[in-house]
């Protein structure tokens, strides 16, 4: 018996609606691929590159519970604010964030990230100061790497000492892009 | 033991099952309306399950306390057409008609036990009561029954 696609999308809507889930989660399209956006009622929880969606499912229940849905519906606000941001329509995020599960360590760096601006870069270095560990560059590598909510807290804004890209969790190329889009980078 | 799936896997799995099963029960606007409702209080219950035996066994148990709330609630519009018989139903279909006038509790234990298998755990987590109270539930049906079935 098939289930429809309003049937299904009523459901979707009123598990949000409801507040019965522990993360909401959708696909999202963008220039940099397709991303998996998810969300819980504190804010957005993790956005992920290159989905494998049960892998990421898995993670999600870990993180917040087991009750995990996509509900395109829920995710909406992000939908729109990265739209904007990729139109440069939008150079500032406004949305809450869900940073449940992270060290005091990488808390307090992924703090300082979101201070850094639009359009311009900080290095390993310096960020690591800022977060009061002078000396912990590789460190905060780690934490950018494993940053669970790329582009909204702006890890490919840190760059080495010499101002090579050097890494990105989601790959070099999109670390180019992101920064070319933002002219922090001449075209 | 094995670990919860995410709702989104457990719904991808059981839902066209959960549908088929109360078309039957409800026909089609009414079965629509069930369909959201099961999958709305498995959700609620969801954060709460224990483990993962037997899940379909679990949510078509909610979706059989929709359907009798349902039809309590509401009368059909039009009779639900008569499906044509197959050789092999499942038995919880056969039990479904057989105890359709006992009172609901029983009615759902009574299903739950002897046609989805569940344990009375598991029967007393869909109901919202316990083991014992289930286990009484169960075997007050089976009395009735079979005071019925006797000439």
């Amino acid at each position: 018996m098939t289930v429809t696609p309003d049937l299904d999308n009523r459901f979707r809507d009123a598990a949000a609606r409801l507040g019965l889930l522990d993360a909401a989660y959708d696909v999202v399209e963008s220039p940099l691929g397709d991303l998996l956006v998810a969300a819980t009622d504190r804010g957005l929880l993790r956005i992920s590159y290159d989905a494998d969606p049960n892998l990421e499912l898995e993670r999600l229940a870990r993180l917040a519970g087991p009750r995990v849905l996509r509900a395109p519906r829920a995710v909406d606000p992000v939908r729109r604010e990265l739209d904007e941001y990729f139109d440069r329509r939008r150079d500032a995020f406004d949305l809450a964030l869900d940073l449940r599960g992270l060290t005091p360590f990488s808390a307090r760096v992924l703090g300082e990230l979101a201070r850094v601006p639009y359009g311009r870069t900080a290095t390993y270095g310096e960020l690591a100061a800022r977060a009061g560990r002078p000396g912990a560059a590789r460190a905060v590598g780690t934490v950018m790497n494993r940053n669970p909510i790329p582009i909204v807290l702006p890890c490919h804004r840190i760059v080495g000492a010499g101002g090579a890209l050097v890494g990105y969790g989601g790959g070099l190329a999109r670390k180019e892009l992101l920064l070319r889009l933002e002219g922090a980078l001449l075209a | 033991m094995s670990t919860i799936p995410p709702f989104e896997t457990f719904y991808a799995e059981q839902r066209a099952i959960v549908l088929a099963v109360l078309r039957k029960r409800l026909g089609g606007d009414r079965a629509d309306d069930a369909f959201q409702e099961t999958f709305l209080r498995a959700l609620a219950a969801y954060g709460r399950l224990r483990n993962a035996e037997n899940l379909r066994g679990w949510v078509l148990t909610i979706a059989e306390r929709v359907a009798i709330d349902t039809r309590r609630r509401t009368r059909p519009t039009t009779e639900v057409p008569e499906l044509a018989h197959e050789d092999a139903r499942p038995p919880y279909e056969e039990l479904g008609e057989l105890t359709d006038d006992l009172p609901a509790t029983e009615r759902a234990a009574v299903v739950l036990r002897y046609g989805y298998d569940l344990t009375y755990d598991q029967i007393a987590a869909a109901l919202g009561s316990n083991a014992t109270a289930a286990r009484q539930a169960a075997s007050a049906g089976v009395r009735r029954l079979r005071a019925r079935s006797e000439p």
